[in-house]
């Protein structure tokens, strides 16, 4: 088990607090788009988009309100009580 | 006479008629009428990517990989403009216009900021402010404002790189309200004026361009004609036309009759 989070200091309270499960996989809980949503582990951005079928050229990421550059997606990582916004284009006027 | 194309912040556009992407009954529909417009900007809404829809759009949507708005929009040949659309405070429209510039190609953005829901007119205090904001954060803001001159003035000196004053409300269809206003606007302004929602029919575009509008930006009016290809064919004469008409100088208006044909040799006189 592995916990790698480089931006949100959230996921080691989160450790410290729940006991140790090694045979089961992590529980990531999220906000994605305003709702809640569930990952086995923290992941990267691109990993995210790979899960969600959606194609990371075509959207912008807001991580914890941070936009976060394309060239960025494969570093950042996802981790437990994260705020995640993907957006893209839709028809408007 | 040969007229200059439309230029904004250094890039020259081919045609004076922008158009939207949205209300449209399929993006097949829409992909024809931008072809039919001869149009080469669009513009684009920045919204969530719908998560809990996992299944792929019923139209034309290929195996895997949801369909994309993008898809349907050939960039080689238009240029993508996101709007602000929906945006009720400065920051709001701030926010949605950085993760605009993320999503697409440029640092244009089409900033909208409203004040009220059943007018959609703009709130030209925060509209004034968050052009501020974005102008310093090296965007090309085209502002949709009210057809208030000292409001699109204010815009201006706030960095904006065109003004767009309304010509009536968002999707009414009613036509230019205050032709006068149009008029002042683009006497003041240095940048250029497109008008921008309102216009219903193929004459509100001509009109809108006859007042000196360098360009039209208009959605509902094409994608909610009962045929919207033929309706885009239209729209693009009819900005030709009143930009023909306007560069022609007009006759002034006269209260009474001015004989067409000679008075003289008249038969039997």
């Amino acid at each position: 088990m592995r916990l790698v989070d480089t931006v949100s200091p959230k996921p080691e309270t989160k450790k410290a607090a729940s006991p140790r499960r090694p045979h089961k996989s992590i529980t990531v809980h999220i906000t994605l788009n305003g709702e809640p949503f569930e990952l086995d582990q923290p992941m990267s951005v691109v990993a995210l988009l790979e899960k969600l079928d959606i194609d990371a050229r075509r959207v912008a990421v807001e991580h914890n309100l941070t936009i976060i550059k394309r060239q960025r997606f494969p570093e950042v990582i996802v981790a437990d009580g994260d705020q995640v916004e993907i957006v893209n284009f839709v028809g408007g006027g | 006479m040969t007229d200059s194309p439309l230029e904004i912040a250094g890039r020259t556009f081919t045609s004076r008629l922008i158009i939207g992407t949205g209300k449209y009954s399929s993006h097949a529909v829409m992909a024809r009428a931008h072809e039919a417009s001869g149009a080469d900007m669009v513009t684009v809404a920045v919204r969530r990517v719908n998560i809990s829809d996992r299944s792929p759009a019923s139209t034309g949507a290929t195996a895997g990989r949801r369909e994309s708005l993008l898809d349907y929009i050939d960039t080689s040949r238009m240029f993508v403009l996101p709007n602000t659309a929906g945006c009720y405070t400065a920051d709001e429209a701030i926010r949605t216009a950085r993760l605009g510039r993320e999503a697409g190609l440029s640092n244009w953005v089409k900033l909208e900021v409203i004040g009220d829901e059943r007018t959609l007119f703009p709130d030209n205090e925060a509209l004034i402010e968050a052009t501020r904001v974005l102008v310093r954060e090296g965007f090309v803001v085209l502002p949709y404002t009210n057809d208030d001159p000292i409001a699109c003035r204010k815009l201006e000196d706030a960095g904006a790189a065109a003004v767009m004053p309304l010509g009536a409300p968002i999707g009414s269809g009613l036509g230019i309200q205050n032709p006068n206003n149009i008029r002042i606007i683009r006497e003041f302004s240095r940048v250029p004026v497109i008008v921008d929602a309102g216009v219903g029919t193929a004459s509100d575009a001509a009109i809108a361009m006859e007042l000196g509008a360098d360009a039209v930006l208009m959605n509902t009016a094409i994608a909610g004609a009962e045929d919207p290809v033929t309706m885009a064919t239209a729209m693009k004469h009819a900005v030709i036309a009143g930009r023909l008409a306007y560069l022609s100088g007009r006759i002034p208006r006269k209260m009474y009759a001015t004989a067409s044909s000679p008075v003289e040799g008249m038969v039997g006189r």
